[in-house]
Formats: C-alpha cells, structure tokens, sequence
C-alpha cells in the first residue's frame, strides 16, 4: 500500500504539514477559520519532530502488525483490508492505551473531544493534504 | 548606546489572516519573527532584510514587506541611501559589504538594442518544424585548416584544439562551494548535465561527490588555488584561471570562517574554521607573460586535452587585455560585466568599479577581429543576463557562449536580499549552516535550473527562427541583426550597431 514517508534530509522544519493536517480535518476546511475560530480545534494528525538540525514529519506508520490495533479495548482501530489502520472516532473512549503503545508516537490526544486523533490519509484527497502542500518535497506518498 | 533609526523595511502582518502557526518565526535566520511570552507572533522590522521568505511561505498570505524608506526632504545628492550609508559608516568606522551585482540605475544596453526578423523577402524558419542548432563549440579554432582527400573522401588533416561542446549557449557562472551551499552546487551540477552544458566549481575546489558531475564541469584555479590538486584538474572539462571577478574587479576574495566547516575544509584543502582569502592579483602573475606560464603549466599538467579559460572582469583597457590574453594561449576568455553578482564584496567596488559587459562584448570581440586572433579564443560573456532576449543579443554582439549565475539563484529560489555574505541566507543557498541548507531541495532546484535554460533555449530558438537563421554560429558576431535604440553616437560606434531604421546593407 501507498504510504508516507519522510525525507528528513530536505525537511526544513516549517510545520506547514501540520498546518494543512488541521485544515483539511476541521470542519469547515478554511485554514484560517479552522486556526481562529473553530472550537473544539482541529488536532494535527501529524507531528514534525526535530532536534536541530535534524526535523522530519511523522504520522501514523500504518504498521502490517499495527500494536495500536492489538491493544485497543474498544475496537476504535482495525486494520482494513487495503492494509490501512482505520480509525473510529465513534467507538474512541479516550484511554490513551494506543498512545501509550505506538512505538512512533502516532496517536494524537485530542483533549478537547477526549478522543485521538490519527493519520487517516486523507480519504477525500489523491494524496494526503501534508504531502501535496510541503513546500520542499520533504514528504512523499508511495509504495515501496 | 543605540543609535536610532528608520529600518529599511516594514513587515506588516494582517492579524485577520495570520493563524499563529509560526511558520514564519522558524524560517527567518535573521530572527525578524518571534513568538512573545503568551505564544503570540510578532515582528522586527530592524532585523528584516525583505528575502521575502516568510512572504512566500505564509500559509495564509498574512505578510507583506513593505519599503520604509524615510522621507528626506527633496535632494537628487542626498538622497535617503547616500545618508544611511554615512550614518553606518559613522557608526563602525568599516567597509560597507553587500552581496549580489551592481544595482545602480546605469543604463541597460540591452534594452536598447533590437533584433531583426524576416519579412517577405527572406523566409523565417519554424524551429519546430525545422532543424535549429544551438550546439556550441567552445574552444581555440585553427587559423585554417587543411583537408586531404582519400579514397574521394574527405580527411581533416589539421590538429583541432580540444573543445567542449555545450548543447545550448549558456552555461553556469563560477559559484565556489562555501560561498553557496552544497546543494545549490549538487543542483548546478545535475543540471549543467542533464542540459548538456556546463557549471563552474569557482575558487572552493570540487567536493568529492560531486565528481560525478566532472564531464560537465569547469574548475577553477583562483589567486588562493583553493582545491586545486592533480585529480581535479584531470576531472574536469576545462579549466578556468580566475583573474577577476566583474563585482569587485581588482580586488580579492574573503570566505569568512564561520563558513569553512569540515566539508568545505576538506574541499578546498584549508583548516577548519581558518578564513579562505584570496589575493587580489596572483601572486605569480604580474604580466601576459606570466599568464601565459600559467596556462602552459595547467595545459601541460593535463596533456594538452582540456581548453584552458582565462576570467576577467570587464574594465577599461578589456579589448587590449583580452587580446594579451588569446595571445597568452588561452582557449576561453570569460569577460565578467559589471553587474556581476558575488557573495561578498565592498558596495562602493561593486557599484562604481568596471563597465557594461554590452561594451566589453562589441569592444574585445572587434580588437580581436581586427587582429585576425578572433579565432584563437572563444568568448563567454558574463554579468547581468536577464533573460534569453539578452543572451542572444551577447551572441550577436561577438560573444560565444553566456555565463548565467544570478539568474541561476533566481531560478532556484534567490530574492535577491544581497545579504549572501552574512551566511544566514534563508533560502539554502548562501549558507553553510545545516539547518538552512537544508531548505534547498537539490531535485527541485536543479529541475527549476533544467527548465529555466531549456525555456530560454527555446526562445532562442524562436528568435533565430524568426531572422531566417538556423544555427546559432550563424548569428555569433553578425551585429547587422542588432539596431540602436536611444543610444549616442558614440555607443553605437563601441557597440558596432547602427541605429533602428537604417537599411541592412
């Protein structure tokens, strides 16, 4: 399956990823909107880690043996078959046991909907709205 | 003590935009954005230098940089520029510095002169349907040659000079690694490559991944023979003795430093952290003389199977220079005008020093006709090119080939700030700092060069077309395709053109 991987050598730490991440899942879909006055805000599902000058973006790996999925109580998170780890907000109580368990640090606590917020590749768009808007090609979205 | 005053910028930010997501204040070296202790944004104007990276990069389009000129009561003399400069100097007691060419209001030859097409009675020629050469040839020509025939076929008997063969006129200027990043060199490289052209390594030596780019790459043997060792010279496609620079014609070179990294260090075989300077003149030549030894020495040094180029900025004595120095051996005569970019070099040389590369052009191509040697060397004319309107207006001037450098930073993402010799350029390419250079994606960049010279190639293409010529080689030197535009007579006579509306014979 396509999935996105990193260029940490051409990745300049601007955190636009995160940006277009809010943007593309908040509910209205304006950045601007989505920044100012959308409440509860919109949690980036992807997080640019750095330790100068070495930054890369990162968001759910979509593991072939996904611990996150293994461990959820509530069967928030399954595997489907295209091989994607999908996630239902519905089902989400808020434990954190995925956060706790992700070995990349993927899940995002949302603490205004007492839920997580995770990289769902962003089903609306071809490609996912972190790798289209990176303005240095530091993200790529492929199979390998 | 602060001394109080106007900075050059306002960076106005529209807070119904802006978002707060700190782009901005992690892409400015320069520290003009910052988060305040409740995680707001704000800015500084006074550390701004209007790169325009935060500009280009704002997600929401909430900044524009605005000029803060101040307002200086009615004065053609002392005008708010002449003020800041002696308010600066008054202050440090130092040597104005600034980066990039000359950009001073003096005239623009080649927005004066205009080129020729077909009407009626000659064709003109659709490039796209119809074979169009631009290949070039750059290299000493034989003063005649001898041909002999055998078996009814044809046999060139004459020993022809070695040559490189670009695929377009147009090739990359001398930019040393140190003073632009690595990767701006990597995309320089990839690109003169893939374009079937050539790049220059500059004074900073070749680093050693950058090998690979060697069949398209010119080296440069500068005053500070910074890199320069056996396995260079032989890498290379030809070879450049650095005489001048059109930026600061007469006076050397200083890579501060801070610049000088391990890579660098290694590169151009200099300690870490140690200044690179280069002297003014080299210190072993003083005449054509000892240029000449020079030119022998590299061309004994690599047998005889390289062109050796000789670079100089265009001053006032050029045509007789330039004539010294095909007479010397040289292969190549690089002629640098005086809006020539560079990393660092004092604002009062780079803007009062050397003349018009247009000038030097029509002056050392006619010196050298005049003396039957034009054939001896080619001509790459550098400083300044805008556009490819200007380059084949060079070619029709007497030049043989353009050398592109501040177009080529453009192209990869350069605004122009003249700030090169701080280190801190913010888009990757005058830097050294890991952390900036980063910001220069070498697929990108070196894509963006592709396509800005195949663009320019095309148009070209398109031009000569349009006179009813269909090889570059056609239109090199043949001035009757060029007019005057709003030029003195005396300009005219320099440049050899004659003025819009006087017939072709």
């Amino acid at each position: 399956m396509k999935r996105v991987y990193a260029k940490e050598e051409v990745c300049i730490g601007c955190r636009l990823c995160e940006v277009w991440c809010r943007t593309e899942h908040s509910r209205s879909k304006n950045i601007i909107k989505a920044h100012k006055s959308e409440f509860p805000p919109p949690v980036s599902r992807v997080l640019v880690e750095e330790l100068m000058p070495v930054s890369f973006a990162l968001q759910c790996r979509h593991c072939d043996e996904p611990e996150c999925v293994e461990s959820c109580i509530t069967g928030a998170l399954t595997k489907d078959e295209s091989g994607r780890v999908v996630y239902n907000e519905e089902k989400c109580v808020g434990c954190w046991t995925c956060v706790l368990v992700c070995p990349y640090g993927a899940p995002q606590r949302d603490l205004e909907r007492k839920k997580i917020a995770k990289c769902d590749l962003c089903p609306d768009r071809d490609t996912p709205a972190c790798v289209e808007m990176c303005p240095n090609q530091a993200l790529v979205y492929e199979e390998r | 003590m602060k001394t109080y005053q106007l900075p050059e910028v306002r960076i106005e930010r529209d807070k119904d935009r802006c978002i707060n997501c700190g782009v901005c204040v992690r892409q400015c070296a320069f520290n003009a954005h910052k988060f305040d202790e409740d995680g707001e944004v704000y800015s500084e104007d006074e550390k701004c230098v209007a790169c325009q990276r935060c500009v280009s990069l704002c997600p929401t389009n909430a900044l524009y940089i605005k000029d803060n000129a101040p307002f200086v009561k009615d004065n053609a003399n002392w005008t708010a520029e002449t003020q800041k400069y002696i308010w600066k100097q008054a202050e440090t007691g130092g040597v104005l510095l600034t980066g990039m060419g000359n950009p001073k209001p003096y005239p623009i030859y080649w927005d004066h002169l205009v080129l020729n097409a077909s009407q009626v009675t000659n064709p003109s020629i659709d490039p796209l349907r119809e074979p169009m050469e631009l290949r070039t040839y750059l290299g000493s020509k034989p003063d005649h040659i001898e041909i002999e025939m055998v078996n009814g076929e044809p046999v060139l008997r004459t020993k022809i000079a070695p040559q490189i063969m670009l695929k377009t006129p147009i090739l990359f200027s001398a930019m040393s690694y140190g003073a632009i990043s690595y990767n701006a060199c990597e995309a320089l490289g990839r690109a003169a490559t893939e374009l079937g052209t050539f790049w220059n390594t500059g004074e900073g030596g070749l680093h050693r991944n950058l090998y690979k780019y060697a069949p398209n790459t010119i080296v440069q043997v500068a005053s500070g023979r910074f890199g320069v060792h056996s396995e260079y010279l032989d890498a290379a496609a030809a070879i450049e003795i650095k005489i001048g620079q059109g930026a600061k014609p007469g006076i050397g070179g200083h890579l501060p430093g801070e610049k000088v990294g391990p890579a660098v260090s290694e590169t151009r075989m200099i300690p870490v952290g140690s200044d690179a300077l280069s002297p003014a003149p080299h210190h072993d030549i003083y005449s054509i003389e000892d240029l000449s030894q020079l030119i022998f020495s590299l061309k004994e040094a690599t047998e005889y199977t390289k062109p050796i180029s000789v670079k100089i900025s265009a001053v006032h004595n050029v045509a007789a220079i330039a004539s010294g120095i095909a007479r010397a051996g040289a292969d190549i005569i690089a002629i640098d005008g005086f809006r020539g970019g560079t990393g660092a070099a004092p604002t009062m040389i780079r803007d009062n020093v050397g003349i018009p590369i247009e000038l030097a052009i029509a002056a050392v191509d006619a010196r050298l006709r005049e003396e039957g040697i034009r054939n001896r060397a080619s001509i790459i004319a550098a400083g300044g090119f805008r556009n490819s309107g200007d380059v084949i207006k060079a070619i029709a001037l007497g030049a043989d080939a353009v050398y592109l450098g501040t177009a080529a930073l453009v192209a990869m993402g350069c605004h122009v700030c003249q700030k090169c010799y701080t280190g801190k350029c913010n888009w990757g390419i005058a830097t050294q700092n890991p952390y900036l250079e980063k910001r220069l994606n070498p697929d990108i960049a070196a894509e963006r060069l592709y396509n800005l010279v195949r663009g320019w190639s095309h148009e070209i293409s398109e031009m000569l077309g349009g006179m009813g010529i269909n090889a570059i080689e056609s239109l090199r030197g043949n001035r009757l395709h060029l007019r005057a535009v709003g030029l003195s007579r005396e300009e005219m006579d320099v440049l050899g053109v004659q003025v819009a509306g006087s017939p072709m014979a």
